[in-house]
This record gives C-alpha cells, sequence and structure tokens, in this order.
C-alpha cells in the first residue's frame, strides 16, 4: 500500500531495448503509528469522556415574605418533614409534632425499606400513575414531550404529598444528596429545603432522650 | 548437487492500515475529549439517579472540599477577568493587565481577595501548591463568595450555577454557601453528582 511503483514504458516487453529502472518506493509508517499511539494515550488519559450527571433544585428565595404561618399552614396539610440528623440518621414526622410525646419523631433510614417505603406508602397514588406512563412510554404509545408533561401534572397534583428537608448542622452533603433522590425516585414533585429550626433540634434530642426533655419541661 | 535457493521473504510488514486506524482514532478523541479541569482538592461527589447532563458552557461551578473550603471556576476566561476587575473594584483592589491574564489562566481561584496580588505574583507551579491552603471566605462577616458571584452574574448573565461537593461535607458549610445564593435570589443551581443504578420497585 504504501508502495509507489513506477514501471515505465513497459520494460519487460522490449528486451533488446534499454532497461529501464523500476523504481520503488516504500514509505514506513512504524514511526508514524508510534507517535500516533503516544498521542491517543496522551488524550485518554487527560479527558473525561462522561459529563458528570446533576441534579436540578429550586430553592425558595430568603424573602422574609415566607412567613410561620405560611409554614403552619403546611404543616397541617399534612406535610412530611424529614429531619437529617449527624451520623446518617433520619428522622420524619408528619402534619404538626408533638412536642411532649417523643414518639410523634419517627426514626428511619437510608435504605430501601425506610424513608423510601414510608414515602412510596404515602404517594402510592402518583407512582403507580407513573409507572403506568412509563410503560406506555416503553411501549411508545406516546411521546418524550408528552410522558414529562403529564409526570409533572401528576407531580403536581393533588393529593401528593409534600415533603419539607431540614438538615441539622452535622448532617453530610451526602444525606441531602441522598434525601433528594429519594424525592426523585418516589416521584413527589412538591418539596423544599428548609432551615432547622429549634423546635426541630428540640425534638431530635428529645427522641435521643426518650422523652427527658418534654418530661422535665411539663415539670 | 544443485543448490536449493531458499526464497527470501520479506519481514516488513505493510504499517499504513494500523497508521490509518490510529489516526481515526486520534481524531476521535480530539473531538469529543473535554480536559480534566485541575482542581485544588479531590472531591468525590455523591451518587444519584438524576440523569440530566451538566450543559457545556456558562458554567460557574462552586467546588467545596470536605473542610468546607470554597473554590470556584468559570469555563470562560474573558469573563473571569471581568470578574476579578469589578471584584477587585468592590474592594477597592486595582490589578494590572499582567495579573489579569495571569488570574485567567488559572482553572480554578479560591484566593481572598486581599492576598490575590501576592498569589498573582507567585509562579504557576507555586500557585498550584498553595491555593489548596487558602478558598473564598463565606463567613457572614466577610462574604466574599457572595461578591464574587453577584459580579460574575452581572457580566454574565446567562450563567448556570453548578454546585461540586465532597459527599462528606457537613451541611453546616453547605448551608452557608446555599444561603448566600438565596440572598442574591439565584434559585436555581445544579448539584454536581456521580451516577447510582437505583429504581423505585
Amino acid at each position: 500500500m504504501s508502495e509507489i511503483q513506477t514501471n515505465d514504458g513497459g520494460g519487460k516487453k522490449k528486451k533488446g531495448g534499454s532497461k529501464q529502472k523500476k523504481i520503488s518506493v516504500f514509505v514506513d509508517f512504524t514511526p508514524m503509528v508510534d507517535m500516533n499511539m503516544l498521542l491517543i494515550t496522551f488524550f485518554m488519559l487527560c479527558t473525561s469522556l462522561s459529563k458528570p450527571q446533576t441534579m436540578e433544585i429550586n430553592m425558595p428565595s430568603n424573602d422574609k415574605k415566607i412567613t410561620d404561618q405560611d409554614r403552619d399552614a403546611v404543616k397541617a396539610s399534612e406535610a412530611i418533614t424529614l429531619v437529617l440528623g449527624g451520623g446518617d440518621s433520619i428522622f420524619y414526622y408528619e402534619g404538626q409534632p408533638d412536642y411532649k410525646n417523643f414518639n410523634s419523631l419517627k426514626l428511619s433510614s437510608y435504605k430501601a425499606d425506610g424513608i423510601r417505603a414510608f414515602l412510596l406508602k404515602r404517594n402510592t397514588e402518583a407512582v403507580n400513575k407513573i409507572n403506568v406512563l412509563k410503560e406506555k412510554k416503553l411501549q411508545q404509545k406516546i411521546s418524550q414531550a408528552q410522558f414529562t408533561k403529564e409526570v409533572t401534572d401528576i407531580k403536581g397534583g393533588k393529593g401528593t404529598p409534600v415533603v419539607i428537608i431540614k438538615a441539622a448542622d452535622k448532617a453530610t452533603y451526602k444525606n441531602l444528596i441522598d434525601a433528594l433522590d429519594e424525592m426523585q425516585i418516589c416521584n413527589i414533585g412538591k418539596y423544599v429545603i428548609d432551615k432547622m429550626s429549634p423546635a426541630e433540634m428540640f425534638l431530635m434530642r428529645n427522641y435521643r432522650q426518650r422523652g427527658q426533655l418534654s418530661q422535665s419541661n411539663a415539670k | 548437487m544443485s543448490k536449493v535457493k531458499v526464497a527470501r521473504k520479506s519481514t516488513r510488514i505493510d504499517m499504513t492500515a494500523m497508521s490509518d486506524v490510529t489516526v481515526l482514532l486520534l481524531t476521535f478523541f480530539m473531538l469529543t475529549s473535554t480536559f480534566v479541569k485541575k482542581e485544588p482538592v479531590q472531591v468525590t461527589t455523591p451518587a444519584s439517579v438524576s440523569e440530566i447532563k451538566i450543559p457545556e458552557t456558562n458554567i460557574l461551578s462552586i467546588l467545596i472540599d470536605p473542610k468546607g473550603k470554597v473554590f470556584m471556576s468559570m469555563d470562560k476566561q474573558g469573563d473571569m477577568m471581568n470578574t476579578l476587575d469589578s471584584v477587585g473594584n468592590h474592594y477597592g483592589v486595582t490589578f494590572t493587565e499582567q495579573e489579569k491574564s495571569k488570574f485567567k489562566l488559572a482553572s480554578t481561584f479560591g484566593i481572598p481577595i486581599k492576598s490575590m496580588k501576592a498569589y498573582l505574583a507567585l509562579k504557576a507551579d507555586e500557585q498550584d501548591k498553595v491555593l489548596a491552603n487558602y478558598g473564598i471566605p463565606t463567613d457572614s462577616t466577610n462574604n466574599e463568595f457572595k461578591v464574587w458571584v453577584q459580579k460574575a452574574r452581572k457580566i454574565n448573565p446567562e450563567l448556570r450555577i453548578a454546585i461540586k461537593a465532597d459527599q462528606s461535607t457537613p451541611y453546616k458549610v453547605i448551608k452557608d454557601v446555599m444561603s448566600s445564593l438565596q440572598d442574591l435570589r439565584e434559585n436555581r443551581y445544579n448539584l454536581i453528582t456521580a451516577l447510582k443504578n437505583e429504581t423505585a420497585k
């Protein structure tokens, strides 16, 4: 392939005539291959092929317009509050917590049978609907655009739970991502990351001390 | 006796085809690659099921290391230069053209504005060594981080904010960064995560 033969005048036919030289130009490509391989190795080592995944979140603005009354209104409508504590612990309570009863705060875990099972149970209706939609999409009955539209409709629909995520200072970033992840897995459309209030701190301490704090408060 | 002539075979292998293949591969890698950015601190991002890919341009990435040091990087060098200029103006520090052009070459920055001049005077390899010891202050009394984001946003309104934090970072640090962003009314941002395969059953 890399050989160029010049066979001028057809030297074989004329035996008696002047012999013309067969010039063969052979280009050796081995060093070229060496160099290319080197460059390929360089590019393979220095590049990141896969782009990192991201999670999009919308935070509420820091405006003081959201008053405690609004918070209570959400709580009264049976919102679920997740409290992320230190040491990979996660607690939750529904609606308004009962500050006198330490058992109103429930301990859960980041495992599949922990908080996920609970949230899935609370969100059964939406999860079922979305599963049906996914099935339809797999069979290509609906388009991607229609799928995403209907999913957002279901997620924002009435009756789906509202989740408030509150993380303690000791909680790690991984805990927060895990909690946000559960929102996605459980198809919860309405969730918010809020600041930890002293009330939640009290609840958590009260839980750890098995209600001793609320008892001493009562006295 | 007749001599048996052994045919001399050439051991030369034609490398042309091989070279073709390597050039093809090389072209592929050159076109698809994005270079790994040099980061002052090693960060392991937590995994999530989210499958949204990060956009390639107009990214303001915020890097948070486990100890809570905050670094920033932008993908456009022009923006970086202008941001440095306006942040400098805000704090009353003026930078020379030379310093600015040195700054724009850095992949990641995270130096308190007071030490910036001294830092930019260092050589590139020395800069890398010291950078990990610094970090942009995020405390409420001296929130330089907020100023950086604010100025960067003013210069490039299409900027998207991406937070890349180590999985063992305490939430307190994240909270500080997030509430700084909230104060600036930056309520939409991306959290960079690794891929995890898990679905609800």
